[in-house]
Formats: structure tokens, sequence, C-alpha cells
């Protein structure tokens, strides 16, 4: 979120103006009374697009502020409610730039883009005007040092009066990309202010989870719980790799691609079985013990659009009955909570004891199907009531 | 012949004596792959115990460094299993030891830390294979990952992936016909080795005659793909793609299976596949019945 970012910002040194953040009206006030003089108040949600969906309004009284803050708050903007709100004070910019980092998958590399005509309508300028979005490749082995801030101050063409504070930006951003493991740094708008004042005005950071992960424990602080759903909250916390979707029909399985597999068949078989979707995304990865099953079957039996579950396993390293043995397990721990019909694909490793292990226990829930597209085609008939 | 790998192959494992390294020391051996040692400084001088594809005993020497370990065994592959906070250091150790192959099965590296190696291996001899990835198998001959190698015996199918299940499924769907060799390039934003360089390998390698090739959303490697088959590529492809259903936004597994915004979705990637006559299947079962056409057909 734009807070969030500034905080980044801030932290590394770049111009920016923090302000506050509140939750309720009432402190938007405060804030507002506190600033003095006139306010911006913006809704604070993962989402661009927030001016537009009137969530940024100019407030030049605290009582405004109340009153605009009690409608940001409101809101919904792309389906995100709004729980918070940034006050900051007005700082009508004089001309407005556009100014990113971002990882460049397709060439692996960094790159730079920038464009001193226009910031917040850089995607209109691209259209129009291609030429003046510069795009500057930044080898991720030598990065940007002081040299190379100048290069692309130049490339970009900012103006001479606020030249030196953009090459002194330059630096610090690519500080925020590398130190912080960051896929993307924007700045838009970057602001040149009244007095030839460069300044970030809003922006925004997207994290490296794998680098949060391994070098960032910091960075935990930036994940906002409450917009994550209910049931993936709950997944995170039993280390599950969980995505809730809107349908009918629980997904587990092992392996990312299978599982996004999984669910384009469930899909494809639901179009037979009035229109019934997968629910989910869940993988278990290689180890499919009891424990870990039972955690992703409660999870999804949670869910109370699930109608039926299917359990698709190939058994590569895994052995097909150490994931028979997982289901009985699982079954056993969740008991009479375990309610919805299990519809189970072994393949691979070991498949043949795997298959006997869930036909010796016969539970009335489980059925095995030998194939995939059968397996989707039986979990998708069985949610379709 | 095989790409990028074959019995001639000799491997040693970084991190063989961590968990998952032992691991699958182990199931390399059990392949028949020739495993020469491993590499961990702090056990430099030690060895680990193993069994060799029959059942004999075997004694792997620990080395220091990758270079001491390519001039006492002649090793010419690495394979890494070392965790994510250290394997940007074991690949440029790897790399300039000039070994010429690293395959890097670690999944949570930062991604740029991949990015730093493939910047640093730039003009310098490693193919780099990964990271968060399954690994390369040429069945029969060698192994290099954790692909199972009980799945399918050799034949004339080239397989490339990003997914590691992925991989073994469509093995097990053509089992009865066979693989060259199969590939899995990894899940992440950044590969060392992508589509575009497995499908030029197969398209040299002569016993390769049909292509699988399965992608997934996010990024463009796909489409990348899709042109340079049309361009350069005169052996049948066959394609799949998963994620159809995935939604914007939310990362699916795998820390390049995203879709943003309407970039990088499943059919664009189908789309452009098509568009340069590569047939594609819905699901992994049809894409390995139109291989089977292909394969019946030659």
């Amino acid at each position: 979120m734009e807070y969030q970012a500034k905080e980044l910002f801030a932290k590394h040194g770049v111009a920016t103006t923090l302000g506050t953040v509140v939750e309720t009206a009432e402190d938007a006030r405060a804030a507002a009374e506190q600033i003095g003089g006139v306010t911006v108040i913006k809704a604070q949600v993962k989402a661009g697009g927030r001016g537009k969906a009137g969530g940024v309004k100019l407030a030049k009284t605290p009582d405004e502020a109340f009153q605009y803050a009690t409608d940001i708050l409101n809101l919904t903007i792309k389906d995100l409610p709004v729980n918070r709100v940034l006050v900051t004070p007005a700082t009508p910019p004089e001309e407005e730039y556009y100014f990113s980092f971002l990882l460049d998958r397709s060439n692996r590399q960094y790159l730079c883009i920038a464009s001193v005509e226009g910031g917040v309508e850089i995607e209109e300028v691209a259209k129009t005007n291609p030429d003046a979005v510069k795009k500057i490749a930044i080898a991720p082995g030598k990065g940007v040092d002081a040299a190379k801030a100048r290069e692309i101050a130049t490339e970009a063409g900012f103006p001479e009066p606020v030249f030196e504070q953009a090459v002194t930006m330059i630096e610090d951003l690519y500080k925020v990309f590398v130190e912080e493991d960051a896929t993307l740094v924007e700045v838009n708008p970057l602001a040149r202010l009244a007095g030839d004042k460069l300044e970030a005005l809003d922006g925004k950071v997207s994290l490296d989870d794998n680098a949060s992960e391994v070098r960032h424990p910091d960075h935990e602080q930036f994940e906002i719980r409450e917009e994550a759903d209910a049931l993936e909250s709950k997944a995170k916390d039993l280390g599950l790799n969980y995505v809730k979707l809107d349908g009918q029909v629980g997904i587990i399985g092992n392996g990312a691609g299978l599982v996004m597999s999984t669910l384009d068949v469930v899909a494809y078989a639901g179009e037979k079985h009035g229109g019934v979707k997968p629910a989910n995304f869940l993988d278990i990865g290689g180890g499919a013990n009891a424990q870990v099953m039972a955690n992703g079957l409660d999870v999804i039996l949670n869910d109370e659009q699930v109608k039926s579950v299917f359990v698709n396993v190939f058994g590569g390293i895994t052995a097909c009955d150490e994931v028979a043995n997982g289901i009985k397990g699982a079954l056993e721990l969740l008991g009479d909570k375990a309610t919805k019909p299990l519809v189970v694909r072994l393949d691979g490793n070991n498949v043949d004891q795997g298959r006997a292990i869930l036909d010796e226990l016969n539970h009335p829930l489980v059925t095995q199907v030998d194939t995939m597209d059968g397996a989707a085609d039986k979990a998708a008939e069985l949610a379709n009531v | 012949m095989s790409i990028y790998l074959n019995k001639d192959s000799k491997i040693i494992v970084q991190g063989i004596t961590g968990g998952m390294g032992a691991k699958h020391t182990a199931l390399m051996l059990d392949s028949g792959a020739t495993i020469v040692g491993g590499v961990n400084a702090r056990k430099a001088g030690t060895t680990v115990s193993h069994k060799d594809h029959d059942g004999n005993d075997v004694e792997l020497p620990v080395f220091g460094t990758v270079a001491e370990a390519m001039k006492e065994t002649g090793a010419n592959v690495s394979v890494l299993f070392v965790p994510p906070a250290f394997t940007k250091d074991a690949c440029i150790e790897a790399i300039d030891a000039e070994i010429p192959l690293i395959v890097v099965i670690t999944e949570g590296v930062p991604v740029q830390d991949t990015a730093e190696v493939w910047s640093y291996l730039q003009g310098k001899s490693t193919r780099m294979i990964g990271p968060n990835c399954p690994g390369i198998i040429t069945p029969g001959e060698s192994l290099a990952g954790i692909t199972p190698h009980t799945i399918a015996g050799k034949g004339p199918v080239g397989l490339v992936s990003k997914s590691g299940t992925l991989t073994y499924q469509m093995m097990f769907e053509l089992r009865d016909f066979g693989f060259s060799t199969a590939i899995g390039i990894g899940g992440d934003p950044i590969v060392g080795t992508t589509h575009i360089d497995a499908l030029q390998a197969f398209e040299e390698d002569p016993e390769t005659q049909v292509i699988v090739m399965i992608g997934e959303i996010g990024g463009d490697a796909e489409e990348r793909a899709a042109d340079y088959i049309k361009a350069n590529i005169t052996k049948p492809v066959v394609g799949y793609v998963a994620g159809f259903t995935a939604p914007e936004g939310k990362t699916m597994g795998h820390a390049g299976a995203i879709v943003s915004g309407s970039a990088g979705t499943a059919q664009a990637k189908k789309d452009a596949l098509e568009a340069v006559g590569v047939k594609v299947g819905k699901t992994p079962s049809e894409t390995a019945a139109l291989a089977r056409e292909i394969l019946q057909s030659l």
C-alpha cells in the first residue's frame, strides 16, 4: 500500500511525505487538524485507480477531512474494503513525472522506466507518445551507482532545476529496489513541487516473497491480514500453499503445475455438470503425510461453498501408499468433521499399494477413480447438487 | 543421443550432506547415474556412504570446493541442493570453476539472487538449469535432479516443462514410447535454461522425434517459444499450458506463476502456440493423445 511504500522510501532517504495513517474518520479529522491547511485524504488499498473510484479527496478543513474519510472508509475499491486512509498535506505539483525500477523477467535483468511527460497518466503517454517513456536496462550484477543514476536522469530528461535531486533520488530508489529485494519500485507521480523540490507523492513497492522469507523478517509487518480471505489466512498459519477461488470442487494435489492443471480439468468437467468450478488451489507438495493431508482437508471442508473434494496425486518421489495412508489418517483425525465426498486419483510410484489401502478402508465418503480426467468428472458430478 | 546430459556425465552434488542432498544422491545412484562426489566446505575430506545401482556399497568423497571436486573426479555436472540463502554463492562458485552444467533444484531462491547469477554467467561456459526445478533425466543414461527414474524409459520424445509433477505426469502418459531427455526448467520468474534453449537442443538431437512442451501462466516464455518454433523448429511440437482457471494477481504455487493484469494468461500462451502450428491439448491426457498420434504416424 501507498503508506507502506512511502515508509520504505523514507527508510532509504527518498524524499517523500509520510502523512498519517488512520482507521477512523475521527482520527482523520485530528490528523488534518495537526497537519493544518488543506489536506489530501487517500484510501489505502492494494489497488490502482483509487482516484477514479472516489478514494482520493482534497479537504479544506478538518471537518471536511472527517466527512471525506467517512465516505472513503465506506468504499470498496476493486473488491477491497477500505479500512485505512492516509492524511497528507496537499502539495499541488507543478509537474508530474513517472519513475520505476522493476524485474524484467523476459530479459532476465532489471529495467528502469522513466518519463518526464506525465506521471499518473503514464499508460496514456506510453500509447500516444511512446518516445517520451524511456526504458533503460540495468545489469543485475552492476546495479545503479552515481554515474549510472546520472545517465538515467539524462536519458529521462529531468529538467535542470531538479536534475541533481533526481540523480540522488534514482540512487536511493535503487537502494529500495535491491536492499529490500523488490520486484517493483514505482513512484507515480514523482512530483516537482513549488520551489523546485522533487518528492515521491505516491508510490508502490512489490516485494519478493522468497527474499522476504530468506532475509527480511521485518517484511512481515507489511502483510495486511484482514484483507486476506479467512481460509487463506488459516491455510497460511498451517503452512499450506492455498489460494481461495470461487467454486464448489475442493482441490488437493501435489506440485504447483499438477494442481493448476487439476483446476483446469475440473473446470472443463464442470461444464457438463451444471457449471461447477474449482473451489481452490492447494499444493501439499512432496511429503503428503497424514497431518498435512488433514490440515489441507480441514481448510477445504471449512469452505462452505465446497460440495466435493478432488485429491489428485501423482506419486513421483512421494509413494502413493504414503499418500493413501495420509488420507486414511486425515479422515481419522477429522472424524465427524469430514462430511463431504472425496474423489481420489492416485497414480505413479507404488500406486497398487496405495489404491489397495483405500479399497480396504472402504470409507463411505471416498471414491477412487483411476484417471485424472475421470476423477475430475466424478468430483464435478458430486459437486453438482 | 540426448540433450545436456548423457551416460558420460559425471555428477557432483553441492549440498550432498544435507537431508534433500543425501536422499536424492541415493535415488540418483539407484537410477544408474554416475555420481562421483559432493561438496560441503565444512565437511571436506570426509565421505558419505551410499549404494549404487547394483546394490554395492560406495563411498563418495566430500570436497571443500567445486574446483577441487572437478580436478579430483573429472565431474562435469553439479546438482545443487543448497538452502536458498546460500544458493547464489554456490552457483557462482560452480561457474567460477567452469563446470559445464549446474542443475539448481532449490526452491525459494530470492529472484534478485537468480538475476545476479544469470548476469554473472553471461559469456562464461556454464549452463544453468533451474532454480526451483526437478532437474533433468536422460532415461537409461543419467539423472541430475529429483525426477523419478522409474516412470519411463528411453525413447523418441523430448520433454521440456516448467513443472515437476506435470513432467512426471506426462512421462507416465507416454511411458510406452519413452523419452530422449526430459527437462524441468523450473517455475521461477527467472531460470537459467528456457523453453527456447531446450527446443533448440531437441531440434539438434537426432534421437528426439517429437517435442512436448509444457508451460504455465506467468511471463511470456511460451509466447517467445512460439516465435522461436515458427522460425527454427522443424520437428513436431505438442504443447500444454496449465492455469486457465487461475485468477489475476495470485501466485499459484510457483513463484513465477502469476497472471499480471492481462499478461501471462494461459489462453494467450495457447493462442500463441496454436498460431504457429503447435497442437495444444486441453488436459495432460489430451496432450499425450496428440503426441501419441504423431508418434504413431512416424
